[in-house]
C-alpha cells in the first residue's frame, strides 16, 4: 500500500463521525429546524455510548444508547422551541453548553478507561482488491455505515415521497399543512431522528475513532458539523464532501506536524472555516439579484457558463429554516 | 359533491367574520361568492376547506356532517382550496409539487404523476410541464398546477379565492374554460370574487356576503349588476341610481390618468412611472398631488393601490420614470430621503410595520427626538399632549401593543411630525369603530388644513366619497382618471372597483 | 429568530397581594426548582450529597481571599462580554462570535507588548486596551458585514470567525510568537512582571480589571437607558421594519451594536492577557464568551441583573474547582448548573407565556 492509499483510507475513517452528525443535521434543517445543540449532543452520545458499552460489553447497545441520548436532547429542543415557541437558537445553544458540561461531569469515572471498540471487519474478498480494497473495504461496521448513510439520506430527501414531505416542512410548512401534513408532529419526528444520528456520531468517536472517553473528547466537532451542513448547502453529497475535505485537512495537519515541525500547520486546521465563510459569501451573493444583473451585463458567450456556475453554487437554505410555524 | 353549511359562525376577536351563514352549493355547478373586502368570503371558504374551525354551526358534504380538524380532513373528503397566493412550494418542480404529500392511493408512482400531470394539463388547456421549477412559473400557472394537484388527489369540490388577481387575460380564459369543463363533469366549483363581470361570465349561481352576513342567497344567474352592487355595498337607493349613472355604462373604456394642471404647490409628481411588485404592475403612471389635496385610492386589495402608496413613500422603487417630491427628484432614493423631504407613510398593518409594539408612546416620541440623549420629560410631555389631542386611551408608558386598534392608529398618526408635507396612508381606519374613524379623519383633515397632501387607500366606499377631493380607482394594475368627488356615488365606485368600464383583461 | 416580549393588556389589579407576589415569583421559582432538580439528579447519580456540593459551589469562591480574587478575575472579563452582549441582544442579534472577538482582542493586545515593550507601562497598557478593543470591534464588524452584505447569519459567521480567531492564536503561540527553545501549547513567554496590570501581591487580583468592567457596565447601562442610540437599538431589535419607517437606520445600528460588543469583548481579551494569564495561550478565551452568552440569555439583556448574575456564575465556576478534592466529583457541575438555569428559564418563560 502506498502513502496515498493509506491517507485516503484514513480520511474516510476520520470523517465517519462527521458524516453521522452532518447527515442528522441535514435532515433536521431540511425540515426547517435548527438543532444548534450538536456539539453537546455528540459529547453526550460519546460518553453514554462508552459507559453503556463498557458496562454491558456490547458495542451495539452503546450505539443504541447514544442514539437514544441524541433523540432525547432533540426532543427537549423540540418541546421548548416547537411547542413552547422559544427561540431555536437560544435553546440549541444552551443545550450545547449544558450537555457538554454534563458529559464531562457524568463521564468523569470513565476518563481514559480502556473499553470495548467496534471490531475491525474487512469485507471478505473485496478487501484484497488493489487500491480500492484498502481504501473502502478494510474498515469496521460504523465506517461502512457512514459510507451508506450519504446515499441513503440523499435518496430519502430527493428520490422519495417522504423526502418531498420532509423538505416541504422546511421550505414552506404552510404548504405542507394545506396538504394535510401535521407540521409540528412531523418536525418533532424528523428532529428526533436527526438527533439520534447526531448521538451516534458521538458513539463513533468513543467506540471507534478515539476508542475511549476523556473530557471534551471531540471538542468542536459539533460546531464544525453545523458549519459543514451550511457549506454543503443542505445537499447530502456536498455536505459529505465537506466532511471528507475537513478530515483530509485535519489529517494533513497532523502528518505535517511530525514531518515538518515548525511549519504553521494550524493553517490547515483553520482553512476549512475560512473556506466555509468564503463559500457562504459566494453562495449568498450568487443567489442575489445583484448577481443576476451582473451576469446580464456579461458578453453573451460568457453569460450561459456564468449562469450555470452561479446556479450550481447557489444553495439557498430551506426557506423556513428556524422559523416557527404559523398556520396560513 | 354537494356542500352545505348550516348556521356557520366564526369570530376573530370582536369581529364576527361569519355570522350564522346557511348555504347550499349543488354539485355540477359553478357558484359565485361575492362581497367587498372584509365581507367574510375568505373566512367562509377557509372554514369549508378546513383551514379554520367554526365557532358554531356545521359543514356537510353530501349531507353528511364533516368535522374538519384541518385541511387534510377536507382533502380526504374531496374538498380542495386554491388560495389567492397559491400555497405551493417554489423550491420544487411542478411534478414534485404534485407528488408532495399526495397519498400513494391517489398517485402510485413518479411516472404516473408525470403522466397524470401532462394529461390533465392537456385536457384542461393548461401550460404547466412536469420539470418546470415552480419559482419560475407565473401566478396563473401556479394556480393551474394547484388545480391539477387537487384533481389528481381526487378533489370533487374546488374552492378558488380571487383567482383572477394577477393573472393574464389569456390565463383567465383558460381558467374559466377549465372550470366550466370541471363543473360539467360533476364537480362543484366555488368561485370567490369581487369582480362582477367575471361572476356574470362564469357562474351559475351567486350569493352575496356583507359584513359576515348572507345578504343575497343563491340566486340563479344572470342577476342584474345593479342588484348585486346594491347587495354588496348596502346601497339599495344608490344601486338604482347606479343603474342609470352615465359614465361607466356608456361603453367607453377608461383612459389612463393624465397630468392635470393644478394650482398651488405640488407635493408629489410622478412622471411616466412603471413599477412592479408581486403580481401587480403599474404602467406609465403620471400623477400630480398638490398640497392640501386628499386623494383616495379605491380598488380591491392588491390591485395596485398599495404599490402606489409605497412608491410615494420611497418604499418601492420605479423601474422607469421619475418620482419628484416638491421639486426634488427622489427617483430611486431610499425611504429615508423621502422622510427627510417631509413624506410619511402609514402602513395598514400597524404592529408589523408601523409602530414597535413593545415600546410605549413616550418611547416612540423619544425616538423622534434629535438630541443624543433621550429627554424623557419632553417625550412624556409630547406623549401626554398627543394623548390629549388625539383622544388616545393610554398612558405615556403603556406599551403600544396593549392598546386597541383605534388607539394604535391614533398613536401612529400622532407620531407624524408637524413638518410633514405628504401623508401616504394605507387603510387609515381599517378595523376601527365609527367614532374612532371619525377622530382619525378629524386629525387627518387638520393636517390637510395645514397644507399637507394626503393620499389614502381604503376599502370603505363611503369613506372614500366623504373625505376625498378626488378618487383614483385601481383595477388589476390599471388606474382610472382622477374622479372628482362631485361625480362619485357608491354605486359608481362599486362598478369601477369590479372592473366595469376598464379595458378587458387587465395588464398582460 | 428572536423571541420578542409579549405584553398583554393587564387585567384590573384586584387580586390579593399574595397572588401578585406569586405572579412575579413564578418565573424565578420555576427556573430555580428545575435547574436544581436537574443538577441534584446529576449529583445524586455520582453518589454525592447535593447539599454539600451546593455549599461549595455557592460559597467556595468566598472561602479564601485567593479564591475570591480568582472569582473577581473571572467575573471581570465575563462582565465585559455580557455587557457587550446586552447591546447585541437588544438589537436582536445572536452574537455567537463573542468568543472569537475576545480571542482576537487578546491577540491584538499582544501587538504593542511585543513591538514596543520599552514604553512606560501605563502607556503600554492603554495601547494594549486600545488595540484589543479595535481588534475585537473589527472582528465583530466582519461578522456584521457578512450578515448585512452577504446574507450570512451572524450566528454562523460568528462561529466560523471563532474558529479562525482561535486558529490564529494557536498559530501565533506555536509559530512566530513561540517561546525561545521549543514551541509549546502552554503559551508564549510570560510577560515581565512589571508589564502585568498592577496586581495585589499573593492574591492574583488586578483591581483595574473589575473597575474597567464595572465602568463599562455603567456606561452601557446609561447608554441603553438614557441615549437615543440605545433606544434605537431596542427598536431595531424589536421590529426592524417599523424602526426603519420611524427613521432609525437599522443597518447602521446593527453594525454599530456588533462593533460595540466586539469592542468590549476585545477589552476582555486584553484583561485575559494583562491581568489573568500574562501570556497568550491557545485557549485564551477559555469559554468566557460562551458563558457571557449564557448570562445575557438568562437576564434577557437587562443591565440590572448582569452584574449579580455574572458574579454568581463566576463564583460557581471558581467554587467548583474545589469539588474534586472535597467531594471527589468533577468540577463541570458548575457548568451544568449554569446551563440548567438558562434552560429552565427558557422553559419557564415558554410555559408561563402559554395562553390559559
Amino acid at each position: 500500500m502506498d502513502q496515498t492509499t493509506i491517507f485516503v483510507a484514513a480520511v474516510l475513517a476520520a470523517a465517519a463521525p462527521l458524516i453521522f452528525a452532518t447527515m442528522g443535521e441535514t435532515l433536521t434543517e431540511r425540515a426547517g429546524v435548527v438543532n444548534l445543540s450538536l456539539d453537546g449532543t455528540i459529547l453526550m452520545g460519546a460518553m453514554i455510548a462508552f459507559a453503556v458499552a463498557l458496562n454491558t460489553q456490547s458495542v451495539l447497545l452503546g450505539f443504541g444508547a447514544a442514539a437514544l441520548t441524541g433523540a432525547l436532547i432533540a426532543l427537549v429542543l423540540c418541546f421548548l422551541s416547537l411547542s413552547l415557541r422559544q427561540s431555536q437558537t437560544a435553546v440549541g445553544f444552551v443545550l450545547a453548553l449544558l450537555c457538554t458540561e454534563l458529559s464531562s461531569f457524568l463521564g468523569a469515572p470513565f476518563v481514559r478507561v480502556p473499553g470495548p471498540a467496534v471490531p475491525f471487519l474487512p469485507v471478505p474478498g473485496l478487501a484484497n482488491l488493489p487500491v480500492i480494497g484498502p481504501i473502502l473495504f478494510r474498515h469496521d461496521l460504523a465506517i461502512y455505515t457512514s459510507f451508506l448513510l450519504v446515499p441513503l439520506v440523499g435518496w430519502l430527501l430527493f428520490q422519495t415521497r417522504a423526502g418531498l414531505t420532509l423538505r416541504a416542512l422546511g421550505e414552506r410548512p404552510q404548504a405542507a399543512y394545506a396538504r394535510g401534513v401535521p407540521v409540528v408532529p412531523m418536525r418533532y419526528l424528523v428532529t428526533v431522528a436527526g438527533g439520534a444520528l447526531v448521538g451516534m456520531a458521538g458513539a463513533v468517536y468513543s467506540l471507534d475513532l478515539k476508542q475511549g472517553w476523556s473530557y471534551r473528547h471531540t471538542f468542536g466537532a459539533g460546531w464544525i458539523a453545523l458549519a459543514i451542513v451550511i457549506f454543503g448547502g443542505w445537499r447530502p453529497w456536498r455536505v459529505a464532501l465537506g466532511c471528507y475535505l475537513f478530515a483530509a485537512l485535519e489529517i494533513m495537519a497532523l502528518r505535517m506536524q511530525s514531518v515538518l515541525s515548525g511549519l504553521p500547520t494550524q493553517v490547515f486546521q483553520v482553512a476549512p472555516f475560512a473556506l466555509m465563510i468564503a463559500v457562504l459569501v459566494l453562495v449568498n451573493l450568487a443567489g442575489s439579484t445583484h448577481m443576476s444583473r451582473r451576469i446580464g451585463d456579461l458578453p453573451p458567450s460568457l453569460r450561459r457558463p456564468a449562469q450555470a456556475l452561479v446556479d450550481r453554487l447557489a444553495a439557498p437554505a430551506p426557506a423556513a429554516l428556524g422559523q416557527p410555524f404559523e398556520r396560513p | 359533491m354537494q356542500v352545505s353549511v348550516h348556521n356557520l359562525s366564526k369570530s376573530f376577536g370582536s369581529v364576527r367574520a361569519n355570522d350564522r351563514l346557511t348555504l347550499r352549493f349543488e354539485a355540477g355547478k359553478i357558484h359565485g361568492v361575492l362581497g367587498e373586502n372584509g365581507a367574510g368570503k375568505s373566512t367562509l371558504m377557509k372554514l369549508v376547506a378546513g383551514f379554520l374551525r367554526p365557532d358554531e354551526g356545521v359543514i356537510r358534504f353530501d349531507g353528511r356532517d364533516a368535522a374538519l380538524r384541518g385541511p387534510g380532513d377536507a382533502l380526504r373528503a374531496g374538498v380542495g382550496m386554491i388560495h389567492q397566493d397559491p400555497l405551493d412550494l417554489p423550491a420544487f418542480t411542478a411534478l414534485e409539487n404534485l407528488l408532495c404529500a399526495t397519498p400513494r392511493s391517489a398517485i402510485a408512482s413518479w411516472a404516473e404523476g408525470r403522466r397524470l400531470l401532462v394529461e390533465l394539463a392537456g385536457r384542461l388547456g393548461f401550460t404547466v410541464e412536469p420539470e418546470m421549477p415552480v419559482a419560475r412559473l407565473s401566478i396563473g400557472q401556479r394556480q393551474q398546477l394547484e388545480i391539477i394537484r387537487l384533481l389528481a388527489r381526487g378533489a370533487r369540490v374546488l374552492i378558488l379565492d380571487e383567482p383572477t388577481t394577477g393573472i393574464t387575460a389569456e390565463q383567465t380564459r383558460a381558467l374559466f374554460a377549465a372550470l366550466r369543463q370541471l363543473a360539467a363533469a360533476g364537480n362543484t366549483v366555488l368561485f370567490v370574487s369581487h369582480k362582477l363581470e367575471e361572476v356574470a361570465a362564469l357562474c351559475d349561481t351567486v350569493c352575496v356576503l356583507r359584513a359576515g352576513r348572507l345578504v343575497g342567497e343563491q340566486m340563479g344567474m344572470p342577476v342584474p349588476q345593479a342588484v348585486l352592487l346594491g347587495l354588496m355595498f348596502d346601497t339599495a337607493v344608490a344601486a338604482v341610481r347606479g343603474a342609470e349613472a352615465p359614465p361607466a355604462g356608456d361603453g367607453g373604456t377608461l383612459e389612463p390618468p393624465v397630468t392635470r394642471p393644478v394650482a398651488g404647490e405640488v407635493v408629489w409628481r410622478l412622471e411616466g412611472v412603471t413599477a412592479r411588485e408581486g403580481a401587480v404592475t403599474l404602467r406609465n403612471l403620471n400623477l400630480e398631488v398638490p398640497a392640501g389635496r386628499v386623494l383616495g385610492l379605491a380598488g380591491l386589495d392588491g390591485s395596485g393601490q398599495q404599490l402606489l402608496l409605497r412608491l410615494l413613500a420611497g418604499h418601492a422603487r420605479p423601474d422607469t420614470g421619475r418620482v419628484l417630491v416638491g421639486s426634488t427628484d427622489l427617483t430611486g432614493a431610499g425611504s429615508r430621503a423621502y422622510r427627510a423631504a417631509g413624506i410619511e407613510y402609514l402602513p395598514a398593518d400597524r404592529l408589523a410595520e408601523g409602530v414597535i409594539g413593545a415600546l410605549s408612546l413616550s418611547d416612540h416620541f423619544a425616538l423622534q427626538q434629535t438630541g443624543r440623549l433621550v429627554d424623557r420629560r419632553q417625550a412624556e410631555r409630547a406623549a401626554r399632549e398627543a394623548i390629549a389631542a388625539y383622544g388616545i386611551k393610554a398612558t405615556p408608558v403603556t406599551p403600544i401593543n396593549a392598546l386597541s386598534g383605534g388607539n394604535q392608529q391614533r398613536a401612529m398618526l400622532a407620531l407624524v411630525p408637524p413638518r410633514c408635507r405628504g401623508l401616504a396612508c394605507e387603510q387609515p381606519t381599517r378595523g376601527l369603530d365609527v367614532a374612532s374613524a371619525r377622530t382619525i379623519w378629524h386629525s387627518l383633515l387638520a393636517r390637510r388644513a395645514d397644507g399637507c397632501a394626503i393620499v389614502f387607500a381604503s376599502a370603505d366606499l363611503d369613506e372614500l366619497i366623504e373625505y376625498s377631493d378626488e378618487v383614483l380607482v385601481f383595477f388589476a394594475g390599471q388606474i382610472s382618471p382622477p374622479l372628482p368627488r362631485a361625480q362619485l356615488s357608491v354605486a359608481r365606485l362599486g362598478e369601477l372597483i369590479g372592473g366595469v368600464g376598464f379595458a378587458e383583461g387587465g395588464t398582460t | 429568530m428572536q423571541s420578542t416580549e409579549i405584553n398583554r393588556p393587564r387585567e384590573p389589579q384586584q387580586q390579593p397581594a399574595m397572588h401578585q407576589w406569586f405572579e412575579t415569583l413564578r418565573l424565578p421559582l420555576l427556573t430555580l426548582t428545575g435547574a436544581l432538580a436537574l443538577t441534584s439528579l446529576a449529583l445524586l447519580s455520582t453518589g454525592v450529597s447535593p447539599l454539600q456540593a451546593y455549599r461549595i459551589l455557592l460559597f467556595g469562591a468566598f472561602s479564601s481571599p485567593g479564591r475570591s480574587s480568582d472569582m473577581i478575575m473571572l467575573a471581570a472579563p465575563l462582565l465585559l462580554c455580557a455587557t457587550g452582549l446586552i447591546l447585541t441582544f437588544r438589537t436582536g442579534l445572536y452574537n455567537l462570535g463573542v468568543e472569537g472577538q475576545l480571542a482576537l482582542g487578546a491577540v491584538a493586545a499582544m501587538l504593542p507588548l511585543r513591538l514596543l515593550p520599552d514604553l512606560p507601562a501605563p502607556l503600554l497598557w492603554t495601547l494594549c486596551f486600545a488595540c484589543a478593543a479595535t481588534g475585537g470591534a473589527l472582528w465583530a464588524l466582519l461578522a456584521a458585514g457578512l450578515r448585512l452584505y452577504a446574507g450570512v447569519s451572524e450566528i454562523f459567521a460568528g462561529l466560523g470567525l471563532n474558529f479562525l480567531a482561535s486558529g490564529l492564536a494557536l498559530y501565533l503561540v506555536l509559530g512566530p510568537w513561540r517561546r525561545s527553545g521549543s514551541a509549546s501549547m502552554s503559551g508564549t513567554e510570560l510577560l515581565p512582571r512589571d508589564l502585568w496590570l498592577p496586581t495585589i501581591n499573593t492574591l492574583r487580583l488586578a483591581p483595574l480589571a473589575p473597575i474597567i468592567a464595572i465602568a463599562a457596565l455603567a456606561i452601557v447601562w446609561w447608554v441603553v437607558r438614557r441615549t437615543r442610540w440605545g433606544l434605537e437599538l431596542r427598536a431595531v431589535g424589536l421590529n426592524p421594519g417599523a424602526a426603519d419607517r420611524l427613521g432609525v437606520p437599522a443597518h447602521r445600528r446593527i453594525a454599530q451594536a456588533m462593533a460595540a460588543c466586539g469592542f468590549l469583548a476585545g477589552m476582555a481579551g486584553a484583561i485575559q492577557i494583562l491581568g489573568v494569564f500574562h501570556q497568550l495561550i491557545p485557549n485564551i478565551s477559555s469559554g468566557v464568551g460562551l458563558l457571557g452568552l449564557l448570562v445575557a440569555l438568562l437576564v434577557r439583556a437587562d443591565p440590572r441583573w448582569v452584574l449579580p448574575v455574572s458574579v454568581v456564575f463566576a463564583s460557581f465556576t471558581v467554587g467548583s474547582v474545589q469539588l474534586p478534592l472535597a467531594l471527589g466529583v468533577d468540577s463541570s457541575i458548575a457548568g451544568v448548573l449554569q446551563g440548567a438555569l438558562v434552560l429552565f428559564a427558557l422553559l419557564a418563560r415558554g410555559l408561563l407565556a402559554r395562553p390559559g
